[in-house]
């Protein structure tokens, strides 16, 4: 009452300025959002509260409406399944064949390979412990591609996590609330993944561009992929575990190499969440950091009756420059040796331990 | 006091079209697949942007498309503002032009949303190529903006329905 009795009641603003005024408000909002979304760097801070607050409300709605359609998909199946019984049991008779004829193969090759890690002293992949759970929403976009899983970090599941339908890798986690989990899938705009190729072992990146075919970037080699090689996780980086199927390579329109996906043969309801660590998370870094260097002994041949010599790990540079080393043997071996009747010849350095990087 | 000459209240031509908007959005985003084939995945939330702005021009209108694209990229995953400007930029676009377009046949309103509607996929392409370092698919934009472009009925019924509403802007 006071605005109009005084002189700022007379102004009149007409309403396509102060709509204008608006939009040009709200648009600075938009792009300070936009700038300050860190959504590409994956990391647990950067999932911010609205995502999770939206998350919490949608995922419910969504598991309450795709239920009826679940229900009817369940009643349909177990129709069609009665009236095709004799049909499904040939084909599955047929399978059991085949697969008893694998199983002998497989028994054979595990046999095998355990004894070929013993011999080696491999140090294998620690057993992945995995999480179940139900997608609850799923974005099809062009500018994202992302699923709603209803399990969160309740049951251990962390950002970074892959996770697998029944048929192949579907994504990797990259936000996650107590009992919610947010999966990038492959074909996202934003997907980075390491694969090589099953048959050549060449490596490449295979880059999601909101398409439901992934390109192979960075493909390294000459003829590294032919049409119709498997695709597989390298295990490059540490983020997924080597070997997790991927898709077929195929060549695309464009002229590029793309994979069709193993995880779009079949409907993403359910999926698995590996809680894969790899070996950098799963070591003890500081442990490892404190460790201290221990002490280089190397062998002085000007020196016959003590073929041994230990050099002080914290001797400096110059020092160490003036004397020549010769072959080096493990600190840890210093047996003595009986006095050699003839001129003694320096030590052949023992063959070092194979060892398997993982 | 008539009906036409009483103010348009905001809640029945913005409030209520933004919620159905957020609702179909949801609908759309759920794992339903219908004879193997997956629902598709059009921005509803362009329908009001283009309707809003062809009815009257509003305050509250920028602000409610900038809720309705945070609530879009949460719900879709995709970088947090991209929708908000993409759907402000297509409003601005329809805003600005309004005095040229008001009153043209269904057929030439059809083609400007749809025009408006590539307009805000293009931002959305720029936006995406800055933010993610990566190029998204053209075939999937047009695929969207297909299905965006058949819900011009419903942009239609809305502008039918409130663009006489308020003497005022008659």
């Amino acid at each position: 009452m006071a605005l109009r009795e005084g002189s700022f009641g007379e102004v009149k603003v007409p309403l396509a300025w102060t709509a204008a005024v608006a939009l040009v408000i709200a648009a600075i909002v938009a792009f300070t959002l936009l700038l300050n979304d860190r959504r590409e760097t994956f990391k647990t801070e950067a999932y911010g509260a609205t995502r999770q607050a939206v998350d919490n409300v949608a995922a419910p709605v969504g598991g309450v409406l795709s239920a009826p359609v679940r229900w009817t998909g369940s009643g349909v199946g177990f129709v069609t399944s009665y009236f095709n019984a004799a049909n499904e049991n040939r084909r599955l008779k047929h399978e059991m064949d085949e697969m008893r004829q694998w199983q002998a193969v497989a028994v054979a090759l595990k046999d095998r390979n355990e004894r070929l890690e013993a011999l080696l002293g491999l140090r294998t992949e620690p057993p992945i412990p995995m999480a179940s759970a139900r997608v609850v929403i799923d974005s099809r976009g062009p500018f994202a591609n992302a699923r709603l899983a209803d399990n969160g970090s309740n049951a251990g599941i962390a950002i970074g996590n892959p996770v697998m339908s029944d048929r192949g890798l579907v994504g990797r986690v990259v936000g996650v609330s107590p009992n919610i989990s947010r999966v990038l899938l492959l074909t996202d705009v934003a997907s980075r993944t390491p694969v090589m190729i099953d048959r050549t072992n060449a490596r490449a990146i295979l880059t999601g561009d909101g398409g439901p075919n992934p390109k192979l970037d960075y493909l390294r080699g000459r003829d590294p992929v032919k049409k119709g090689d498997r695709v597989l996780t390298s295990g490059d980086g540490g983020v997924f575990p080597r070997g997790l199927p991927v898709g077929t390579a195929v060549k695309g329109l464009d002229g590029r190499w793309r994979v069709v996906l193993d995880s779009d043969q079949g409907g993403i309801d359910f999926v698995r969440i590996l809680m894969f660590r790899d070996f950098s998370q799963l070591a003890n870094q500081q442990a490892l950091a404190a460790s201290t260097i221990p002490p280089v002994t190397t062998e002085d041949i000007r020196a016959p009756t003590t073929p041994l010599v230990t050099v002080p790990a914290a001797k400096s540079p110059a020092a160490t420059a003036a004397k020549p080393p010769v072959a080096a043997r493990p600190a840890q071996t210093p047996t003595p040796q009986p006095a050699p009747a003839a001129p003694p010849k320096p030590a052949p350095a023992p063959a070092a331990a194979p060892v398997i990087p993982q | 006091m008539s009906n036409s000459a009483r103010p348009l209240d905001p809640w029945r031509w913005i409030g209520i079209p933004a919620l159905a908007c957020l609702a179909a959005s949801l609908v759309f985003a759920t794992p339903i697949r219908v004879f193997g084939l997956q629902l598709p995945e059009p921005v509803f939330a362009l329908v009001p942007a283009f309707a809003w702005a062809v009815i009257r021009p509003s305050m509250l209108a920028p602000f409610a498309l900038l809720a309705i694209g945070v609530f879009l990229d949460a719900l879709w995953g995709s970088p947090l503002g991209l929708w908000s400007l993409s759907l402000l930029i297509a409003y601005a676009a329809v805003l600005f032009t309004r005095s040229w377009m008001s009153g043209q046949s269904p057929p030439v309103m059809w083609a400007w949303y749809v025009t408006v509607a590539a307009l805000a996929m293009f931002a959305g392409y720029l936006f995406t190529m800055m933010d993610s370092k990566g190029v998204p698919s053209p075939t999937a934009i047009a695929w969207q903006l297909a299905w965006t472009a058949i819900l011009y009925p419903f942009a239609h019924r809305l502008i039918g329905r409130y663009e006489d509403a308020d003497v005022r802007f008659k």
